[in-house]
């Protein structure tokens, strides 16, 4: 029971095969985009975290199908973005397996929320687990970007 | 991973989703309308959810209101939570909403699929309860306004084939002063232990409570007793005595340690609402 | 120096911000099947039967693997079958394993199997496990193939029994004339990494089984797999990209070996097994659990004269490294304090829970709970400072380990500065208490730790460095990149030894156990010092090969050669010499005559004079050298509603030498972190059936953004003589006093001694309802 659908994904239209039943994660990793990672398919985790018409979204949460005419942009849509080399410089990641999730997290709340205080940032950020770090380095990341922009 | 396989339908109207769900459901389709969708896909994969169908209603336009005018907020069952934050049109329901889940899930979960979710918390209907809103129903009978009070018992009782369009609230109960808070097991990530949302009108406190019990209330034995005119001590006392039962016993902590924090709640928002001026 | 110490950028950042950074799961194929397990609701019960007819009908499914008899697997005592038979130990446990085309396919068919279970009496901790009469976890454990260091008593659920017998107890006891005993427990938990554990195993026509897996120790697969198949090592070839977290518990093998019994029963076609979420909570190892007793005896001036500490881990079903996790404890029983009469009994217990991996810091932030809460009840005891009671005991050289291991300046760290630098950093002096209003305080608490890591007597790395025609060098080592940045200090300390720029040195992520040299296993905090070692053995070897082409073709002697920036010139004429380039392949004549050929470095480390603990006595050499540290957390608490705030966490180790200072930073942070949530919210719920109520991470909660308290880190750096440039372990030690800390700062404020973890408002409300009498 499987289909084609055509995405919006990081400027470019993709045509790919699901099931209705499939995440938004799965068929993104179907395309070879493997940046957003599986961590718990729960919603709970964010590490599958893409940008869905400018809003952060677990891609765990919903169909690929939900996804027609919608813009996705993926970690991998990014590219030397201020979030990006904030998190090197920063420190800001060690194993790596959270960041694309929390970087498309970031990006998504730098978009929307340029002058984001610290409880606008904490709100956001609670969304994604880190194991690695101590969160500091994430938040020194996020907040050179955010004042860069003001 | 969701392991069985639906169809997906996207109707337009609320008569199309309506007709969809009947037709589907005569063929045996179990079929199941979908708004954020959150709860079929968490739920599907450990096989606690199961549909054939999936009706999509998120972006029919009469599920997508927001407004507020003629003394009256109208809110769409389908607005994520973020976009019932960000506009903010309802301060309590502001507060409650954005201690639901996370930030990124509340992008997909929405007003209605709160309010119907079976997972037992509902907090979002909290203030809605609390102002006596009404809500609107479409069925196969069509299309009617009730209010919350007669369909809301623990869960919106929602005949089969029917959805929840939307909440109407009068606009005096938004700007009513209110108290609202959420305490977890531990800081600021998880289910709720307690939440407490409250408001004074009319010089008298209502209080709904999800987290205390296995489904959320809002019960007029305790707002007698916490209207009472004793001591605040007193009255919390008095409405302790008379709160619906079970009282939650479970991971998220025992039944006698909610009675211990709620206890503490109940007192801080007396406190906080008798120091309120309207 | 150069470029140690410095805080060189990771040589994996631009790939793990970019999203092309993969990890195994990323590594996929049109033709690979999914593996999906099915397991048991239960902690303890009887299998009655398997029924896969209905299974079998769900199209894709390629096999079904339930009941079989395969070889049993495990560590030090050979007590798991990879696939359950006849009954079920723990609540995850596999009982069959589907081999579908499609992940989904193959979850329809694991739904679709049906096992009856009779259930049977759960032991639901190590202290009902050590009771007489407990039920039997294991009814056959004589039996078992075992390693000769593993102690299993048969009739009993004791897997292991660790024992330290030192100085003269009585003495001790009699010298002692303060005396304070105390329990402590806390269940078993996770390590939660936010990568799940994924294997891919395949077996080529040809019979080499490649594996492609998660893991801290794919030399560790590669021969276990070969121990418990019977396969030639020479045809195991195991591969491990980046990992995505694993704090220890991807040390432990079990994926590997389904996938490969997967793949055999499918003909050798790939199968690729991801653990869900839920999967890796309970069917894969967690974090052990602790029930421990710790009574201590002190002279007037506080000075420690005697323990006595009794361990029961909770090792879980199998007991795999939980053996080792058991004899760790034992040999670091006493914390950082000398302590001349020590009696510790450390007991491995089966249970019907999941079974233990490692957990960074091995036994010791377990250990260091129990032991940090008591010593700060012998400082109320003895009404002394608690900060000045661990100052005065703390371990120094000339003492001896509760091994008898004899310390010197160089194999212990400086504990008593650490203390003293913490003690600024938290500014102790100021006070522990300080009131905010009526309701709110805050509280100061403190703890010390120390470890040695206790690894194999003989554990290897190695490294192979080659050259680029650029100039540029390849470096190539068997540490695993879990997160830990070794990698990178690997390549500091190389450009170090070199005098060349680090971005010159290209590291290669990725091992693989046919052409990377074999490190043992990526844990213990040993990376940096043993690979490191190794990589410095082979930049000496590549020194004396450049230095020798150069010498024929500068017509100088090696002795008058320096090397730096590249370059191998004259000591006392830096113009004249040759670039790398121009020589790391042979030296080309202007005529076109060449000499030498491909420089090729190698390199090479064994830990040396560890020896095996005395099975009655514990004497012996269990690892290397002992870091130590000390730690303060602040919280600000409520007096009425018992919850708090994290304000401070602080963290002095004693490092030998910071190599990298923002990852050394961020190692002892994150650490911290782990070591909070450990402490204060995560544990696994489980009913009287032994099952974990809380298998999602919305049930079980590793710390979020902005739960944080302010970190602060300080490091003392005493040089490990023989660690690299002075290096000590260092990516555990934050973990490790944070619970004894929180546990010390809470108890406080609540005025109420606490004794378990998790730290949550409930637990200290209870304890304070407890103290006060009250009806629960």
């Amino acid at each position: 029971m499987e289909y084609s659908i055509t995405l919006h994904v990081n400027g470019e239209e993709r045509i790919v095969t699901v099931r209705p039943a499939d995440t938004l994660l799965y068929t993104l990793r179907k395309l070879g985009l493997t940046g957003a990672k599986p961590g718990c398919l729960n919603g709970d985790c964010g590490a599958c975290t893409v940008n869905v018409d400018g809003w952060p979204m677990k891609s765990c949460l919903m169909l690929g199908v939900e996804a027609i005419g919608k813009k996705v942009t993926t970690i991998e849509g990014l590219k030397n973005s201020p979030i990006q080399q904030a998190f090197v410089e920063n420190f800001a990641f060690q194993c790596g397996y959270c960041t694309p999730g929390f970087i498309m997290n970031c990006q998504a709340l730098i978009e929307q929320h340029p002058d984001a205080d610290d409880q606008t940032i904490r709100e956001w950020l609670e969304s994604n687990i880190c194991r690695c770090t101590s969160y500091i380095e994430i938040e020194k990341a996020v907040k050179s970007v955010l004042q860069r922009k003001e | 991973m969701l392991p069985f396989d639906f169809d997906y339908f996207k109707p337009d109207t609320l008569e199309e989703a309506v007709e969809l769900f009947q037709y589907l459901d005569h063929n045996g389709k179990q079929p199941m309308f979908f708004s954020g969708g959150t709860e079929l896909i968490t739920l599907g994969r450990i096989d606690l959810a199961y549909t054939e169908a999936v009706i999509d209603i998120k972006e029919i336009a009469d599920c997508r209101v927001m407004s507020l005018n003629g003394g009256q907020l109208l809110l769409g069952s389908t607005l994520t939570l973020t976009e019932i934050e960000e506009t903010n049109l309802f301060p309590l329901l502001t507060k409650t909403a954005s201690e639901i889940a996370d930030h990124t899930a509340r992008v997909k979960i929405t007003l209605g699929g709160n309010i119907c979710a079976r997972i037992f918390y509902r907090e979002a209907v909290l203030p809605f309860l609390l102002a006596d809103s009404q809500v609107v129903i479409v069925g196969p009978e069509g299309k009617k306004a009730v209010p919350i009070h007669e369909i809301f018992h623990e869960q919106l009782l929602l005949n089969r084939g029917e959805l929840l369009v939307q909440t109407i609230t009068e606009s005096r109960f938004i700007r009513a002063p209110f108290f609202a808070i959420k305490r977890r097991q531990q800081w600021e990530t998880g289910y709720p232990l307690i939440t407490v949302a409250a408001l004074k009108i009319d010089e008298k406190v209502r209080v709904a409570v999800s987290g205390l019990c296995p489904f959320p209330f809002r019960s007029k034995e305790v707002e007698i007793a916490l209207n009472s005119g004793q001591s605040i001590e007193a009255r919390v006392e008095a409405a302790l005595r008379v709160l619906p039962r079970p009282i939650l016993d479970d991971v998220e902590g025992s039944a006698d340690y909610r009675l211990f924090v709620f206890r503490n709640i109940l007192t801080d928002a007396l406190y906080k609402l008798e120091k309120e001026r309207i | 120096m150069d470029v140690i110490g410095k805080s060189v950028i990771r040589k994996d950042a631009l790939d793990k911000v970019t999203g092309r950074a993969m990890y195994t799961d990323d590594y996929q194929t049109v033709h690979m099947l999914s593996g999906k397990i099915v397991i048991s609701p239960y902690g303890h019960a009887r299998i009655v039967s398997i029924d896969t007819q209905e299974a079998w009908k769900v199209p894709g499914v390629r096999a079904i693997i339930a009941g079989k008899h395969f070889p049993l697997v495990g560590e030090s005592i050979r007590d798991r079958p990879p696939i359950a038979v006849d009954k079920v130990r723990y609540h995850g446990e596999p009982v069959a394993l589907v081999v579908a085309d499609t992940p989904a396919q193959a979850k329809q068919a694991a739904d679709l199997i049906q096992v009856q279970y009779e259930l049977l009496p759960v032991v639901n901790s190590p202290t009902q496990a050590f009771e007489k009469n407990a039920p039997l976890v294991h009814e056959r454990l004589g039996e078992y193939e075992k390693e000769e260091d593993s102690h299993p008593v048969p009739g009993t659920n004791i897997a292991t029994h660790i024992k330290i017998r030192k100085g003269n107890m009585e003495l001790g006891w009699r010298e002692s004339e303060t005396i304070v005993e105390a329990s402590f427990s806390f269940a078993p938990s996770d390590h939660a990494a936010m990568e799940t554990r994924c294997a891919i195993a395949e077996i080529e026509p040809d019979g080499t089984v490649q594996i492609m897996t998660s893991s801290q120790a794919p030399f560790m697969v590669k021969q276990l797999l070969s121990d418990y198949f019977n396969i030639e090592l020479g045809k195991i070839i195991v591969r491990t990209p980046l990992v995505g977290g694993a704090y220890g518990g991807k040390a432990s093998v079990q994926l590997e070996v389904l996938a490969y019994l997967a793949s055999k029963e499918v003909g050798g076609r790939p199968v690729k097994i991801l653990n869900t979420r839920e999967e890796d909570i309970l069917t894969s190892p967690c974090h052990i659990g602790l029930d421990a007793t710790v009574k201590l005896g002190a002279d007037r001036q506080g000075k420690l004269k005697a323990a006595e500490i009794i361990f029961l881990w909770d090792g879980g079903a199998y007991s795999d490294k939980a053996i080792d996790v058991t004899r760790a404890g034992a040999v670091d029983c006493t914390g950082p304090y000398r302590v001349d009469n020590v009696w510790c009994d450390s007991y491995c217990m089966y249970t019907n829970h999941p079974y233990a991996a490692p957990f960074r810091g091995f036994s010791h932030s377990e250990l260091s709970f129990a032991i940090e809460r008591t010593m700060d009840l012998l400082a109320q005891k003895l009404n002394m400072d608690p900060l000045e009671l661990r100052y005065i005991n703390a371990i120094m050289p000339g003492d001896t380990t509760p091994t008898r291991v004899l310390l010197n300046k160089s194999n212990v760290g400086n504990l008593q500065k650490c203390i003293e630098k913490v003690r600024e950093l938290i500014k102790w002096d100021e006070g522990a208490i300080s009131r905010v209003n009526d309701r709110l305080i805050r509280v100061k608490g403190v703890s010390c730790s120390w470890k040695t890591s206790t690894i194999d007597a003989n554990a290897p790395s190695g490294a192979i460095l080659t050259f680029n025609r650029d100039g540029s060098i390849n470096l190539m080592a068997g540490v695993i990149e879990i997160g830990t940045g070794t990698k990178t200090v690997l390549a500091q300390i190389l450009a170090e030894r070199l005098k060349m720029d680090v971005n010159k040195i290209h590291v290669r992520m990725e091992v693989d156990t046919q052409t990377t040299p074999q490190h043992w296993k990526t844990v213990a905090s040993r990376g940096t010092f043993m690979s490191g070692r190794a990589v410095l053995n082979a930049a000496e070897d590549v020194i004396v090969q450049l230095k020798e082409i150069a010498s024929c073709v500068l017509r100088a002697p090696k002795e008058d050669l320096e090397i730096a920036n590249s370059r191998v010139f004259l000591r006392d004429d830096p113009s004249i010499g040759l670039d790398f380039k121009d020589i790391s392949f042979g030296y080309k004549y202007p005529n076109g005559n060449s000499v030498g050929g491909q420089i090729i470095g190698r390199g090479h480390y064994v830990l040396r004079h560890i020896s095996n603990l005395d099975p009655e006595t514990g004497e012996g050499r269990p690892g290397p050298e002992w870091t130590v540290a000390a730690y303060g957390v602040e919280v600000e608490f409520d007096l009425r509603d018992y919850t708090y705030q994290l304000l401070t966490a602080a963290t002095v180790v004693d490092c030998g030498r910071v190599m990298n200072q923002k990852m050394a930073e961020g190692q002892v942070m994150g650490a911290m972190s782990m070591g909070l949530a450990f402490a204060s919210r995560e544990t696994f719920y489980f009913d009287k059936l032994g099952r974990v109520l809380n298998p999602q991470l919305r049930t079980y909660r590793p710390l979020r953004y902005g739960e944080n308290p302010r970190y602060l880190v300080g490091f003392v750096e005493t040089p490990q003589i023989d660690g690299p440039y002075g290096a000590r372990g260092l990516g555990e030690h934050g973990v490790m006093g944070m619970p004894g800390a929180l546990g010390n700062a809470l108890s406080i404020a609540a005025g109420v001694s606490l004794h378990h973890l998790p730290l949550i408002p409930e637990l200290i409300w209870r304890a304070k309802e407890a103290a006060n009498g009250a009806p629960l």
